[in-house]
């Protein structure tokens, strides 16, 4: 058995000797170099952009603005149901409807205006120095002070778009009843800032043209919605447009949908005539990709003596680009985790002149769990009630918002392991001091959605010498997917790893979807086991044998139970076939229906607080969770473990700052920006999975991982800070003039 | 980038001629000189190499006590240089608890008194109203985001800090920067060594043009010396608030201390009247401690968004006293 085993990332060395080749590294005879010139305001008209000077610097070869552009197509959004409203908006996987150098308006500070085009880097980047832009500077809309009534002043119901994937609004049950009725409530409201990816790699697209057909080498989660993207875009046939991404240098859903600097790259190449590259840099990062927007969240919880709740408020406000509304579901958190008898859930957006936000790791139940597990805290101690406890009482035993049966749900055993991991019930109930330090414990529910997207294929070609290629056109972001479908192939066919060679992140591969959701080991593992099994089963029937009686070890293959078996190359070698090609699949509709699905984990965490200097830092922390089968423990801890830091940054440091007098983030480089170092990182993090199927969520028998780990985090910091401090801190990132 | 000549200096003398052409700079380890050429903060057209002057990179004893370090010594080397951790520990941490392992083993002593503020206007991708970028443009930080700038010593035209933690001990340390220049060097106490921006905002120090620092000397052994850093982060972040302590003591009563905080201003802002009171205050009485700091905060002026650097920069200043107090003598 492969699968459930410890294997070592087998792109591990490629990776640390810098061998990967990432897209900023492929280069193309001819090749020009991009330089974006972005708007200096947020809001206003371009009224000439002079160019002589930036052409006088040697090695420019041409500056491009928005009259040089083709008009570019629209994307409609395949999501859009047809005969509806929809069908006309746009959406993912294009980030945002408007395309910057369409015409001279200025919506966000850090927009494209121009593109010069160097021989070198270099030259491009001093022509783009010496480009002089003249403008009108219009009264910008800004963010809302970060406070309620001014947040709540300023939001409206967002519209219709592809971006608005559910009803902004729930309900369920009588939320007044619960209010009255209740013993205690909590009315809080909870804020974070902005905050990006910050991905290692920032994107890069090198775009080429031949014979009217474009080959983009690209940063990217998604392959195929590039495909589609640029194709509408630059009104040409998907088919004409080929796409390659052999190693993404870090996602966490920055590179999920398609921004306009993909697009730009292509028109670039198709003006010029020779191929383009436009390698972002970490400035243009943080104005031409999205981020996680600012929130508001007003939550208001009900519950009787007892601490079951009887109504669930919750009020989300994010913030938008004046074009297209993002909207951050931070409600569906509060839909699927604790039993209530009534909710009223509503999702708003507030406009203004700031960059198009996008999901970040751990969207949705990210911000939401910030929110509701620092409410349930809240809660826990205005009742009396053990903050674990609080949450076994309100154990929602299905789906809350539809009553639907789980698939599967092993988080009462999460919570147990979880604490006895942790020591959560010994632990000291008084104020613990070390030194300077008091030490305070928290703890948090950690879910996320399952997210399952449509219908990823997958193909393995076993070769007559016993070698094995899969073939899938998903992606590496460096998650461990390259681990992993090897080893379910590896599983079925009974081979070794290094029999097994993968290839993806090409379009001329096998659709298979976008790599984010936390949706591949599900959906494209399914489909490499389904391919991996038809493989299994042709070269059954080859050795006469009936496929679902076979076994497959040490290369040979034979009946179940049987001893010896024949060699593949034994039962090839009576053919003329080289090689077989399995084809495999995953419907989602086919699996699961009327089920609800979730994953589901608690963390728990102890903290340190300096109050004299308003330090904190992490000491130690347990994550138990409840995912479903986990094929590779190795990888999946390394991702727990990643998700926990993640959330760390978020809890502790990470914000991307809006400039209130410019309309600009206040910092575009990374030091401005903190993010966690390893000496922010104790050794001390336990990560442990509940044993757990489940088949109806995928054959694979397992969920999603990679953003499940950073959901809950954030709460459980706060909430150990208020246990060493009594601080109560309702506003993201818990920097040291909170805690003063 | 703007393109530029490249030189590489052989001796003191062809290094100091060269200098003094306007639009020229030297390089030494490069880690802060390269960032200003790609932010295009500064525009030289001719770069001068002295990482391979001889004799530059040394940490020695003085003859009358005291050391003299070489100003092209790698961070790291003066910080784990055997002398250094033992009698002037203040120095060995403030350098350890500079940016990382990597970078230290680049950066020279030198270049690192000379790195200029890390306030995020000044150090955007583009120029932003901003008087130390462009003098006459304003300061976007006086009225926008200013909640680690500075709260001592700074003027309408400028509230940023100085970011080195090196300097902030050197200054406590009463250490002494020799320079070499064409009309003759100079000794520049480390405390007088950057500037306010009360008189000219866009200068961030006393050298001029083609002025090179040779060597930084320390007075006699402080062994009882030690440096704090506050920031929001363990490692590899510059300071919110820092603070530089050096004691003389009789049992547990002070007879001497010198005290320096980092970040608080466009210089390591020296805490005299706390010293002054200080002299004959028992270690044990935080009270008294406290009471002698608070003397220095008299002038103490926080900007709208960072009062809290004042309390913090009490209690850093407090427990860099206690710290000190405890190594050993
Ligand atoms: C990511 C990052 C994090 C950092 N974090 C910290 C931190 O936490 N704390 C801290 O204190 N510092 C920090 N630094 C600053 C770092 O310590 C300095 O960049 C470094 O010390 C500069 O030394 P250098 O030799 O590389 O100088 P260079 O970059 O070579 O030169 C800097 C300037 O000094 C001039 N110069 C250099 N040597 C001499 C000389 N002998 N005489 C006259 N002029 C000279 C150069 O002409 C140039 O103008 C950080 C830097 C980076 C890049
Ligand atoms: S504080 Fe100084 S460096 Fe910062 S914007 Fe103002 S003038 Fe510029």
């Amino acid at each position: 058995m492969m699968i459930s085993q410890p294997v070592a990332r087998p792109d591990g060395g490629v990776k640390v000797t810098g061998r990967a080749r990432y897209a900023a590294d492929y280069f193309a005879p001819d090749l020009l170099h991009a330089v974006l010139v972005t708007a200096p305001v947020p809001a206003g008209r371009v009224t000439s952009i002079m160019v002589d000077d930036a052409l006088a610097e040697e090695g420019v070869v041409r500056v491009l603005t928005h009259e040089d552009m083709p008009k570019f197509g629209r994307f409609a959004s395949p999501r859009a149901e047809p005969d509806t409203q929809m069908q006309q908006a746009e959406g993912p996987p294009a980030a945002q409807s408007f395309m910057p150098m369409q015409g001279d308006e200025i919506r966000h500070e850090g927009q494209p205006l121009a593109i010069v085009l160097g021989e070198t880097l270099e030259a491009a980047e001093a022509g783009a120095r010496r480009v002089a832009l003249r403008y009108e500077f219009a009264e910008p809309e800004l963010p809302a002070p970060p406070e309620w009534t001014a947040i709540d002043k300023a939001a409206v119901v967002p519209r219709e778009s592809g971006f608005l994937f559910l009803e902004p609004t729930f309900t369920k049950g009588e939320v007044d009843r619960g209010l009255a009725d209740a013993a205690a409530m909590v009315e809080a409201v909870y804020l974070q800032p902005s905050r990006h990816h910050n991905a290692m790699e920032p994107s890069a697209t090198l775009a080429e043209w031949n014979d009217g057909e474009l080959t983009l080498h690209d940063a990217t989660q998604h392959v195929y919605g590039v495909r589609q993207v640029v194709a509408a875009r630059m009104n040409v046939p998907a088919e004409k447009v080929r796409v390659i991404s052999r190693h993404t240098g870090g996602g966490f859903g920055g590179k999920g949908w398609i921004w306009p600097h993909q697009v730009l790259a292509a028109a670039a190449a198709r003006i010029m005539q020779r191929p383009v590259r436009l390698a972002l840099s970490r400035a243009n990062a943080y104005s031409c990709l999205g981020y996680q927007p600012r929130m508001a969240q007003k939550i208001v919880l009900a519950a009787d003596r007892s601490g079951k709740l009887t109504a669930v408020q919750q009020d989300v406000v994010n913030l938008t680009t004046v074009t297209d509304d993002f909207v951050e579901f931070a409600t569906e958190a509060s839909k699927g985790l604790y039993a209530t008898p009534a909710m009223r859930l509503s999702q708003r957006v507030e406009r203004a002149n700031v960059a198009m936000p996008t999901p970040l790791r751990a969207p949705v139940e990210g911000p939401g769990t910030w929110a509701l597990e620092s409410a349930m805290d809240e809660l826990a101690h205005r009742l009396g009630i053990d903050p674990l406890d609080l949450r076994l009482i309100n154990h929602a035993d299905t789906d809350p918002a539809t009553g639907q049966p789980w698939s599967s749900k092993k988080l009462r055993e999460a919570y147990e392991e979880g604490a006895r991991l942790f020591g959560w019930r010994e632990r000291p109930r008084k104020p613990q001091r070390d030194g300077d330090w008091l030490i305070g414990y928290g703890m948090a529910t950690c879910s996320m959605g399952c997210f399952r997207n449509p219908t990823p294929a997958a193909e393995v070609r076993l070769h007559r010498d016993g070698t094995v290629l899969i073939r899938t056109g998903t992606q590496d972001i460096g998650t461990g997917t390259l681990t992993i479908f090897p080893q379910i192939a590896a599983d079925v066919l009974g081979l070794p790893m290094e029999k097994i060679e993968l290839e993806m992140g090409d379009t001329q591969l096998p659709e298979a979807g976008p790599t984010y959701g936390s949706s591949s080991t599900m959906g494209v593992g399914a489909a490499v086991l389904a391919a991996a099994e038809d493989a299994r089963s042709q070269l059954a029937r080859l050795a006469n044998l009936l496929p679902d009686e076979v076994e497959m070890q040490d290369g040979k293959i034979r009946r179940k139970g049987a001893a010896g078996g024949q060699t593949i190359a034994d039962v090839m070698s009576h053919t003329d076939i080289g090689e077989i090609t399995g084809s495999g699949s995953f419907d989602p509709a086919q699996h699961g229906k009327g089920l609800a699905m979730r994953t589901f984990g608690a963390i728990f965490m102890e903290v340190g607080v300096d109050p004299g200097l308003g330090l904190l830092r992490l000491r130690r922390a347990v994550g138990s969770y409840s995912a479903g089968r986990i094929v590779n423990p190795r990888t999946a801890r390394s991702q727990m473990t990643g998700g926990i830091i993640w959330g760390w940054g978020m809890a502790a440091m990470e914000q991307s700052r809006h400039e209130p007098v410019l309309g600009r983030f206040l910092s575009k480089n990374l030091s401005g920006v903190a993010i966690p170092v390893n000496a922010d990182i104790p050794g001390d993090i336990i990560i442990h999975f509940v044993d757990e199927v489940d088949e109806h969520a995928s054959p694979i028998g397992g969920k999603g991982i990679g953003e499940l780990g950073a959901t809950g985090v954030a709460a459980a910091v706060a909430n150990a800070v208020f246990d060493a401090t009594g601080k109560r801190i309702r506003e993201l990132p818990i920097t040291p003039e909170k805690l003063l | 980038m703007t393109p530029f000549v490249y030189a590489r200096a052989d001796s003191l003398g062809e290094t100091i001629a060269a200098g003094a052409a306007p639009d020229s700079a030297f390089l030494a380890g490069g880690t802060e000189l390269l960032n200003w050429l790609r932010l295009g903060i500064a525009e030289p057209t001719r770069i001068i190499d002295i990482s391979r002057l001889d004799g530059l990179d040394q940490v020695e004893a003085l003859p009358g006590g005291g050391l003299t370090i070489g100003a092209l010594t790698h961070l790291n080397d003066v910080a784990q240089h055997a002398l250094v951790m033992r009698d002037y520990p203040v120095l060995s941490q403030a350098i350890l608890n500079a940016a990382s392992p990597q970078l230290r083993n680049l950066a020279t002593i030198g270049g690192n008194l000379l790195q200029k503020t890390r306030c995020a206007y000044f150090r955007a991708e583009e120029q932003l109203p901003c008087n130390k970028r462009q003098l006459g443009s304003g300061c976007s930080a006086l009225h926008g985001i200013n909640d680690n700038h500075a709260i001592f010593g700074w003027t309408e035209d400028c509230v940023a800090t100085q970011p080195s933690d090196p300097a902030v001990a050197l200054a406590a340390l009463d250490a002494v920067i020799v320079t070499a220049h064409r009309s003759g060097g100079r000794r520049i106490p480390a405390a007088e060594f950057h500037l306010l921006p009360d008189t000219r905002p866009e200068a961030d120090n006393v050298l001029q043009q083609g002025e090179l620092i040779t060597a930084i000397e320390l007075p006699a052994p402080a062994p009882r010396s030690a440096y704090l850093k506050v920031r929001e982060r363990e490692s590899y972040e510059y300071a919110i608030v820092s603070a530089a302590a050096v004691l003389e003591m009789d049992g547990q009563t002070i007879r001497r201390a010198a005290l320096a905080l980092g970040s608080v201003a466009l210089r390591p802002w020296r805490l005299s009247a706390a010293e002054e009171q200080l002299a004959g205050a028992e270690i044990g009485d935080r009270e008294a401690l406290s009471t002698a700091i608070e003397q220095s905060f008299a002038e103490a002026r926080p900007l709208s968004q960072n009062a809290y650097k004042i309390e913090l920069a009490k209690t850093a200043a407090l427990r860099a006293i206690e710290r000190a107090a405890r190594m050993p003598s």
